[in-house]
């Protein structure tokens, strides 16, 4: 059986975690963040007020500081390379508390929870444990920490797409996004567990030396992959698993739509970036020895079914958050062309799209529960005339679906730019593919300005002028996501200079 | 001076968007006055213009800035792109002889289309709103010297008008607002393309990186980087991006069979808005032809010359040949645009001096007379509520100061001596006729002035000679929303042209006739430029180089 470890050697594995722990503190402040919102959640019990969620923000916002710490820190691995602290980690840290925070001021606003539930216990609770397991996403580099972190990104979004207990439609949406979500993390691990077969490794850097050295039967290691791909593009919502994606996006309450649309696909891509840079070797890479898959292909695949399917789609949404939906899925075939490039430069485009796409989906959710606090509708039709009753939503909206199309001047279109820009460095070889992006994205415009159509075009059904107050608060947050949007669609340097410091990751250095 | 001229609008509109929605008055002055001060720039920068520089490329010694005048350059945005270098952006302005021409008139027509919104009453605040955006924008296309900065100016363009036909526009006004919008898209993604591919291909001689300048981009000797996709080697990838771009402006002219939008978006924008559109925004396509698709891709250009005139001719004949069909004043008008803006392709195949200048020309002169054509259109639509021509019948005996402008308009619009029209069409022909490559297609276009003159005279005598149409005529009540009621009868001396409509109409008289007379101040701007132009198209300097 097993050999107990020898004295010396547990005394070097407790030296070896209690210097670790000095790199994990980010994390360590979160789970006390969670735990922290419990204690207030029990102490508060039956007091409508904001107190639970003015204790997340100012939690959140302080792990900003902890996160920013973590600079000056040596890129490299901790807890035995169960998990990495490199840039790249670093920009999905602040990605994820900055995607928790809007979340929060979101909900805040978001009259619908005043009606559907008593307690928001839990809910801030959740999402700081999502944000937890999300960053542990973007960390991992170990094929077991890959599957717990996004096992517990994955239980706290269901339980959040369920928030609305009495409501069928967000119960309908918990249940399939656990189902779906049940399926593709079983694929995944069977996925892993042939790579384990393969490389006796779970770590993702000694992996790829491990197949780099002794290479690997080709068809077992497609397998592996399309396995491994099955649970990533469930998190990214890439087509062909994208199922779950419109009706969990309908039917959750919006705050959290609008938080798995940024931040849970985000973290699919961080994941999904690292194992396949790090883990996998490509074929196209030097060495050219024949060892690696193909996995571009099917990144070029899933992006271009996505890009076409989900703008197609899209078209014939009638309600707006499965619209928002559709277009999500798009979105992420467009981030997987930055993927594709596999330098730098792609990396940066599609970190540089992972923001801009934070600003400007925010924002139209933003606008989309403002609206439905108003009329308590998500559907097209009853957009009509809102754009005169709330100018400022209307506009906001407005420019928000503009940067989604990708037109200048907004930050959507340098997005784009970014993108297309990192595929046509490469040459030829992949204008076909940007070809098709282009022509979506065409696609996208009509389905986009059907609410802009809806809601300066046409006449409401109701003669009421009336106009709507949104109230200070919202108008501001309103007022500086829309200028934001617009800004960095001017001057862009700041954003895409931290893309690019960002795109350094541990264990594999990009051309 | 061209930043100023660029945003004063867009500075009005945020003036606007301080002043309460109920105070309609004070918002139309403001946009009045910014167009009156962006015409008074326009003036400044039309006399402080030194026809002697050429402009198009890059000046004597490879100065950066070329002999374009009235230049600002800045830093806009500098990436590091890692192993790629950086991204410059500069915020480059600067006019030579065609960019200024069209300055002076998008300063002209936006002026002359703030005076005929007066009308609107509809949300007026967010229709100027939208209307100074879209005039900041048309002004930043025609002085922009950086492919990026362009591009922006372009794209901005869009969704103002989309919601200016879309809100203000008549019945079908969806439909033709979102088909103006997805066609121009659709050409304007592709350009994006060929945007960055060509920023990948070009360095700038004066610093050694890539630019997006299209002053730097107009010398040939610029795509000098090895293995890059529209290197002067990639001849298919060049005449891929030629065409691309060549589709993304036709678009824009529209240019057949692109044009279906056209005659859609005229008949449901409301009037001042198809006077920008026909005044201005068409002439970007070419224009855009111009400076972009034949200077940076020349070779292609001349390959090409004979398919875009037998498009020119096409475009001619065929928008003719509808305007001959349309029972509808508007799209008569519309479809005579499209011909019209035949004869500017028609004059750039010719690849000459001539050919050239006229087209040129062609484009000031097609946008002052197109803009009187849509306005008088909208006058008599505003009075009758109906734009269908054989409702009317005799309107000269009625109305007898707005039939002399419709004679002098329509007559300019067909080319008769003495009329600006005339001249550019002359010369448009000159040019085509005196190349080897358009002789047979100037000979099959000139059928196009005698449709031309048909539909024009046609519609001319239909409504305004002869005897009042008797069935239809009487029946028309003026003020059907149920405000005045006067009836057909009575509208002798009452319904001729206002105050207002005059102050639009007659400096558009007065330039058409002046112009016809002594067209040398808009070709004495035109020629040192233009003939330049001819010279970077014209195999002679390739092979020197």
């Amino acid at each position: 059986m097993f050999e107990l470890p020898s004295g010396a050697e547990i005394q070097g594995i407790i030296a070896s975690v209690q210097g670790s722990v000095g790199f994990f503190i980010p994390e360590i402040y979160l789970s006390a963040l969670f735990m922290l919102l419990i204690v207030v959640d029990l102490v508060a019990k039956g007091r409508k007020n904001n107190l639970l969620a003015i204790t997340t923000l100012v939690g959140l916002a302080g792990s900003t500081f902890f996160i920013y710490q973590q600079h000056g820190l040596p890129a490299g691995e901790i807890f035995f390379g169960m998990y990495v602290l490199d840039e790249f980690a670093l920009f999905f840290k602040y990605f994820f508390v900055l995607s928790a925070i809007v979340a929060v001021v979101v909900t805040m606003a978001d009259e619908q929870f005043d009606r559907e539930v008593k307690s928001m216990g839990e809910y801030y609770a959740l999402i700081v444990a999502m944000v937890i397991g999300m960053i542990m996403m973007a960390s991992s580099a170990d094929l077991i920490m890959i599957f717990l972190s996004m096992e517990l990104v994955s239980f706290t979004g269901y339980i959040l797409a369920g928030y609305f207990k009495r409501n069928a439609r967000s119960s309908e949406a918990a249940l399939k996004y656990l189902v779906y979500g049940a399926v593709s993390s079983g694929l995944m691990l069977y996925g892993f567990s042939l790579i384990y077969g393969i490389t006796a490794q779970t770590n993702i850097i000694k992996i790829s030396l491990e197949l780099a050295a002794h290479g690997s039967d080709s068809l077992v290691m497609i397998l592996a992959t399309l396995l491994v791909l099955a649970g990533f593009g469930y998190k990214i919502g890439a087509v062909p698993f994208h199922f779950w994606s419109p009706d969990v996006y309908e039917g959750s309450p919006t705050p959290v739509t609008a938080y798995l649309s940024v931040a849970s696909k985000a973290a699919g891509f961080a994941l999904l970036m690292r194992f396949f840079y790090v883990a996998i070797p490509h074929a196209a890479l030097p060495p050219e020895d024949k060892l690696g898959i193909d996995w571009l292909s099917l990144l070029m695949i899933l992006s271009v079914a996505s890009m076409i399917y989900g703008n197609v789609v899209a078209l014939w949404q009638k309600n707006v958050k499965r619209l928002l939906a559709y277009s999500s899925i798009a979105h992420a075939g467009y981030l997987l062309l930055g993927i594709l490039v596999m330098d730098q430069f792609g990396t940066q485009a599609t970190l540089f799209y992972l923001l801009s796409y934070f600003i400007m989906n925010f924002g139209a959710f933003y606008v989309v529960i403002l609206i439905s606090n108003k009329t308590g509708s998500e559907n097209l039709d009853d957009y009509r005339g809102l754009g005169r009753k709330m100018p400022l939503a209307g506009a906001a909206l407005t420019v928000f679906l503009i940067s989604l199309v990708g037109l200048p001047p907004t930050v959507g279109f340098i997005g784009k730019l970014m993108i297309f820009s990192a595929l046509l460095t490469k040459g030829s070889l992949y204008i076909w593919i940007a070809l098709v992006g282009i022509m979506t994205s065409v696609i996208s415009l009509y389905y986009y300005m059907l609410i802009p159509l809806n809601m300066y075009l046409r006449e409401s059904k109701q003669p009421d002028e009336k106009s709507m107050n949104l109230g200070m608060a919202p108008r501001i947050i309103l007022a500086f996501l829309m200028i934001l949007t617009l800004y960095f669609g001017l001057f862009f340097t700041p954003l895409s200079d931290f893309a690019k410091y960002s795109s350094a990751m541990f264990g594999i250095t990009l051309q | 001076m061209l930043s100023l001229i660029v945003f004063l609008p867009i500075i009005a509109g945020l003036v606007i968007l301080a002043v309460p929605s109920s105070q309609k008055q004070i918002i139309r002055i403001v946009s009045l006055l910014a167009a009156l001060a962006q015409g008074v720039l326009a003036v400044l920068i039309w006399r402080g213009y030194d026809p002697s520089l050429p402009g198009i490329t890059a000046g004597p010694g490879g100065s950066a800035l070329g002999s374009f005048q009235f230049v600002e350059k800045l830093p806009w945005i500098s990436l590091n792109l890692g192993g790629f270098g950086s991204l410059n952006i500069e915020y480059f302005l600067g006019v030579d002889g065609i960019s200024v021409t069209m300055v002076i008139l998008t300063a002209l027509v936006s002026a002359i289309g703030v005076l005929s919104s007066w009308t609107i009453q509809k949300q007026v605040k967010g229709y100027f709103i939208l209307y100074n955006l879209l005039a900041s924008a048309m002004m930043g296309c025609f002085v922009a010297l950086d492919f990026f900065l362009f591009y922006v100016f372009w794209e901005i363009m869009l969704l103002p008008m989309y919601f200016l036909i879309g809100i203000w526009g008549g019945p079908n006004r969806e439909y033709a607002a979102i088909k103006f919008f997805l066609y121009t898209l659709f050409g304007s993604v592709f350009m994006l393309l060929v945007m960055i591919g060509l920023y990948f291909s070009v360095t700038d001689p004066a610093t050694g990186l890539h630019t997006f300048s299209l002053v730097a981009m107009a010398t040939q000797t610029n795509f000098n980087v090895a293995g890059a996709i529209f290197a002067p080697e990639n001849h298919l990838w060049r005449q891929i991006a030629f065409i691309v771009l060549f589709v993304g402006f036709a678009i824009k002219v529209p240019m057949f069979p692109f044009h279906t939008w056209l005659p859609d978006a005229h008949v449901e924008a409301p009037t001042p808005i198809s006077v920008i559109l026909a005044g201005v925004l068409l002439k970007l396509g070419t224009y855009g032809m111009i400076r972009i698709n034949f200077p940076l891709f020349p070779e292609i250009f001349r390959e090409s010359m004979y398919v875009i005139g037998i498009f020119g001719a096409i475009n001619i004949i065929y928008g003719a040949l509808c305007a001959l069909a349309q029972k509808d004043l508007k799209k008569m008008v519309a479809y005579s645009s499209i011909s019209h803006m035949g004869y500017v392709l028609l004059g750039l195949s010719a690849g000459n001096s001539e050919g050239m200048v006229g087209a040129l020309y062609q484009m000031f002169n097609h946008g002052t007379i197109t803009a009187m054509l849509f306005l008088l259109v909208g006058v008599i639509y505003d009075r009758a509520h109906t734009r269908q021509i054989d409702k009317f019948g005799g309107l000269a005996s009625y109305m007898p100061v707005y039939a002399a402008v419709v004679t002098i308009a329509w007559f300019a619009s067909l080319g008769l001596p003495g009329l600006s029209g005339f001249i550019s069409e002359a010369l448009v022909f000159v040019g085509a006729f005196s190349s080897e490559t358009t002789r047979p297609i100037a000979m099959v276009s000139v059928l196009g002035i005698v449709f031309g003159a048909a539909y024009l005279l046609w519609s001319l005598q239909r409504m305004f000679l002869g005897k009042r149409n008797d069935d239809a005529a009487y029946d028309l009540e003026v003020g059907q929303d149920g405000h005045e009621h006067i009836h057909f009868h009575d509208w002798k001396g009452k319904l001729d042209l206002d105050g207002r409509e005059l102050a639009m109409l007659v400096p558009l008289v007065v330039i058409t006739i002046f112009l016809g007379i002594y067209p040398m101040p808009v070709l004495g701007m035109l020629t040192s430029s233009i003939n330049k132009l001819v010279q970077v198209l014209s195999p002679v300097v390739m092979s020197q180089m």
